[in-house]
């Protein structure tokens, strides 16, 4: 039985300590932003903010995060994560859609790290995120975009 | 239904109707004054056919199906067709919208559940959205504009000739105005006009088709975290499912103890699902399913169960000893795919002869989102919520499996977090389907990342052989290729190894080459796990091998990669499939040859701009090469430049410009998108992807061993999109950018390195 917050809201799960936080966040508190993709730290369609650095949910237990404060992409704000949000739609980032919620997350720590990233940093930062779908080459022009206006 | 395997009849032409009698009670002389009315001509768009109505249930024109018309004036358009990243959930309803005049802003879509006879054919493949859908989509749109228009003259008592529609406002010539909503009721009671009575809008009057500039209708939802999946719908009692599959197709649990699975919190049941193989379509492979409080805890169950699988007559595939008999197969004659001129007699006239065999592993489509849906069987009837390609397929599979009426079972389409042809086989869905009834419960079937890369329906392996006869000159005189593969034929009925005629016209027998004498054959290959389609399917080991011989062949008579492709594909002409020695059933993606010929120009064309776009031909340092191809796929022409250069000993691609030749386009960002995804999926077929069998078993199992492309090696994509007016037919966008582009990184490979690979995948490393 661990207490933490999610999204700003204090939380306490009934649910086993080796649990996901993953899953505890889709099957128990039905936020189905974070997605499944791997179960194994190869992908980031699970990344979350864990007291504001970001962590593969699929690997992080339950049991660990007494205290913790979650952040989940449906309560991700902050001015790098609404630039990150805004040059994904003006640069039409998404195909199918499933790994954005993580690459969202990430380019977000990473602009949050390196406000003027070099394409370098980007696919540095980047590579543990899989798009099967390939949006690679708008997700760097994205993270570019929102560099810029966060620059002002 | 695989839509492959349908029979295809003659396309139908629309004839001209006269005096189409209303369905809706539409009353005598305002009857006759709008059919009078609708009859305009309708040059801005000549009506073509397709193979859409050779599809089962072909295509729906009804605008009260596809349109409806709120009082305040929103509109909202039915998207039929599944979205999983190509647009086309997006796309039909933007042309239905600017051919209607509506203002996109004032648009919303819904997603139509799995029903065939009410919206057409729904089988989300074959890149069919919008070559199949573009003219039904203009013609809705226009039958609403032109209902719009007639219910604002018949209001105003004026000639419908003098009323105007612009952006969501009908106008009448003395200043009157009225919005959709106002006419909607009226509108929609209208007879719907004929092609022939539509004034359709000219090119340069469309405001979205053809712009790029629409964005996808999910796109802040996706970016937000709020758009909805397979695995995502969440119901009131639902349970958490997983299966333990056997680990070899047609295996069997000789037995199994279930008692610690139960004793793991959470787990509240575990059933055997019945076991299905090959030949049994889209049927789940059967084993055991432990059902739980949530996910987690059905994951710890299925690790406790004790299970003794049996192989079955599977068991002893091991995929690399296969391979060598496919190879061997291919050096022995097949069966005739096609049979041109005299290649016997050019083979005995030859000065030498050239021949190299290429081989490609099978693939796993691994979309991004691994198969999850959700089912709940109640006395009423059976609902499901699931990411599918084939959403009519999979009710009709569903309802059969479990014996219900189909009309008592649901197909909810979600958005697909990718498909790539997976997701047209929905035996994901028939174990949640089965599992709900089981337990009286809703039920989430999830399979995790190690199920997805084992229990897939693979894309097909194969062995390819080419050799061709050169005379003195170094002329080739004649082409005979033979191609070795299980067909997608094993996973329908039981099969003697030989392909379908839809996977020799996949790029084996269209070949469009200059050359006298052509022969293609094909050699028996059994199955030995389930066959299925992977994003461009038979394309992709027909493109590898033809693309990487011409590269060779090249290399051998001394010329360039350019000068090589543009002498084997000739003068612009189109293929004549009456004197190529094409078989009766020769498949042109089931379309008509006459509409949708195989044109050497645009071949030629999209190869000159690739090449040109990358500065094929230009000084580069060591270690790095150009290398092209160019392939023709559902109906439309692609062709890949890649820059290749060894850093580290690795193979990167810095840089691709793919040129596409797709007829009309509709959507030119979702286009270059497609392109940009397939570059770089193609890239992962050349270099990474590859599943293999040990003992009946794939070896792979999660992305450490069955990896793709990362950020960390990845093209920058320039697309380039021939353009062309409407009335040069739209044609395939999802699927034809794949197969060149292993190819090309190959014949890259070899520029800068001179290190020649003959296998997908190659590996990344030199
Ligand atoms: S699901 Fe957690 S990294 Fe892939
Ligand atoms: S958009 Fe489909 S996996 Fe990234």
């Amino acid at each position: 039985m661990a207490t933490f917050t999610v999204n700003g809201k204090s939380v306490t799960l009934d649910v086993d300590d080796d649990t996901p936080l993953l899953w505890a966040l889709r099957d128990e508190l039905r936020l189905t932003g974070t997605k499944f993709g791997c179960g194994i730290a190869q992908c980031g369609a699970c990344t979350v903010m864990l007291d504001g650095a970001p962590v593969r949910s699929c690997q992080t237990q339950v049991g660990t995060l007494d205290g913790a404060e979650i952040t989940t992409i449906e309560g991700l704000d902050g001015p790098e994560a609404e630039a990150v949000q805004n040059a994904w739609t003006k640069i039409d980032v998404p195909q199918c859609g499933w790994c954005q919620s993580g690459q969202v997350m990430a380019a977000t720590a990473l602009l949050k790290d390196t406000p003027k990233p070099s394409d370098a940093d980007i696919d540095n930062a980047m590579w543990g995120n899989v798009c099967r779908c390939a949006t690679y080459v708008r997700i760097r022009a994205a993270i570019h975009d929102a560099a810029d206006t966060l620059e002002g | 239904m695989l839509k492959y395997l349908e029979p295809h009849s003659e396309p139908v032409v629309e004839t001209l109707r006269i005096a189409k009698v209303s369905r809706r009670g539409f009353l005598g002389t305002t009857g006759a004054f709008a059919l009078a009315a609708y009859a305009m001509p309708a040059r801005a768009f000549d009506k073509y056919p397709t193979g859409a109505e050779g599809m089962p249930h072909g295509v729906v024109e009804d605008p009260l199906v596809f349109v409806s018309i709120d009082a305040d004036g929103t509109v909202t358009l039915v998207a039929h067709r599944s979205e999983m990243g190509t647009g086309s959930r997006t796309s039909i309803p933007m042309v239905m919208a600017d051919e209607m005049e509506a203002d996109w802003n004032l648009v919303k879509i819904v997603q139509a559940p799995g029903d065939e006879p009410k919206y057409g054919n729904q089988d989300t493949d074959g890149s069919r959205s919008m070559r199949h859908h573009i003219q039904m989509a203009r013609k809705i749109g226009g039958s609403v504009r032109t209902m719009l228009a007639q219910a604002a003259a018949n209001e105003w008592g004026v000639d419908p000739a003098t009323v105007t529609v612009e952006m969501h406002e009908v106008k009448g010539p003395a200043g009157q105005s009225a919005g959709f909503g106002d006419l909607a009721a009226a509108a929609m009671a209208l007879p719907v006009p004929t092609h022939e009575e539509i004034a359709y809008k000219s090119e340069d009057q469309f405001r979205y088709i053809g712009k790029g500039e629409v964005q996808i209708t999910d796109l802040r939802d996706i970016t937000t975290g709020a758009a909805v999946y397979g695995g995502d719908v969440m119901l009131d009692g639902m349970k958490f499912a997983v299966v333990a599959r056997p680990p070899v197709v047609g295996g069997k649990a000789a037995s199994f103890d279930a008692t610690e699975a139960l004793a793991v919190p959470g787990v509240e049941s575990v059933h055997e699902i019945p076991y299905g193989g090959l030949a049994q379509k889209f049927a789940p492979l059967g084993g055991i399913a432990v059902v739980a409080s949530n996910t987690w805890a059905a994951l710890k169950g299925r690790d406790a169960l004790k299970i003794e699988w049996e192989a079955g007559e599977h068991g002893s595939y091991n995929s690399d000893a296969y391979m060598e008999e496919m190879i061997a197969t291919s050096e022995q004659p097949g069966s005739l795919a096609r049979d041109q001129g005299d290649l016997d007699a050019a083979f005995g006239d030859a000065a030498r002869t050239f021949t190299r065999t290429y081989t490609q592993a099978h693939i796993a489509h691994i979309p991004m989102e691994p198969p999850a849906a959700i089912a709940s069987y109640t006395a009423e009837g059976l609902e499901i919520w699931a990411p599918v390609q084939s959403p009519y397929t999979v009710r009709n599979d569903i309802a059969e499996a479990m014996a219900l009426d189909p009309e008592n079972v649901r197909v909810n389409v979600t958005l697909l977090g990718g498909g790539f042809g997976r997701k047209s086989k929905a035996d994901f869905v028939t174990e949640a389907a089965l599992l709900s009834r089981e337990v009286g419960a809703p039920v989430r079937m999830q399979w995790t990342r190690e199920d997805d890369v084992r229990h897939s329906f693979y894309h097909t392996t194969s062995a390819e052989r080419i050799e061709v006869s050169l005379d003195a000159e170094d002329n080739v005189t004649g082409w005979l290729h033979r191609s070795v593969a299980p067909s997608i034929l094993s996973t329908f009925a039981p099969d003697e190894g030989n392909v379908l005629p839809l996977e020799q016209g996949m790029g084996l027998n269209d070949v469009p080459f200059d050359i006298a004498n052509i022969r293609c054959e094909s050699g028996k290959a059994l199955a030995h796990t389930r066959i299925g389609w992977f994003r461009a399917v038979s394309n992709i080991p027909h493109a590898w091998a033809i693309g990487s011989f011409v590269g060779e062949l090249a290399d051998e008579l001394g010329k360039d990669q350019r000068t090589m492709w543009l002498e084997l594909i000739g003068a612009p002409r189109q293929l004549d499939p009456q004197n190529s020695g094409l078989p009766d059933n020769f498949w042109n993606y089931g379309e008509p040859m006459a509409e949708f010929p195989i044109d050497t120009g645009k071949m030629a064309h999209v190869l000159n701009v690739a090449a040109d776009g990358i500065g094929y031909g230009k000084d580069l340092p060591e270690g790095e090469g150009i290398g092209l191809a160019v392939h023709r796929s559902f109906v439309s022409y692609v062709a890949c430049a890649a820059h290749v250069k060894i850093v580290d000993g690795r193979i990167t691609v810095p840089e691709m410009h793919m040129a596409i030749d797709c007829g009309f386009c509709a959507n030119p960002e979702r286009v270059e998108s497609q392109i940009q995804g397939a570059a770089v999926m193609g890239m992962s077929v050349a270099l990474h992807s590859g599943i293999t069998f040990e003992n009946g078993a794939v070896v792979q199992s999660n992305f450490y061993d069955y990896d793709v492309v990362r950020s960390d090696n990845y093209p920058t994509v320039t697309t380039h999109i021939i353009p062309h007016p409407f009335s040069v037919h739209a044609t395939g966008v999802g699927e034809p950018g794949v197969p060149p582009v292993a190819p090309a990184i190959a014949n890259g490979l070899y520029a800068a390195t001179g290190d020649r690979r003959r296998s997908l995948p190659m590996g990344v490393n030199v």
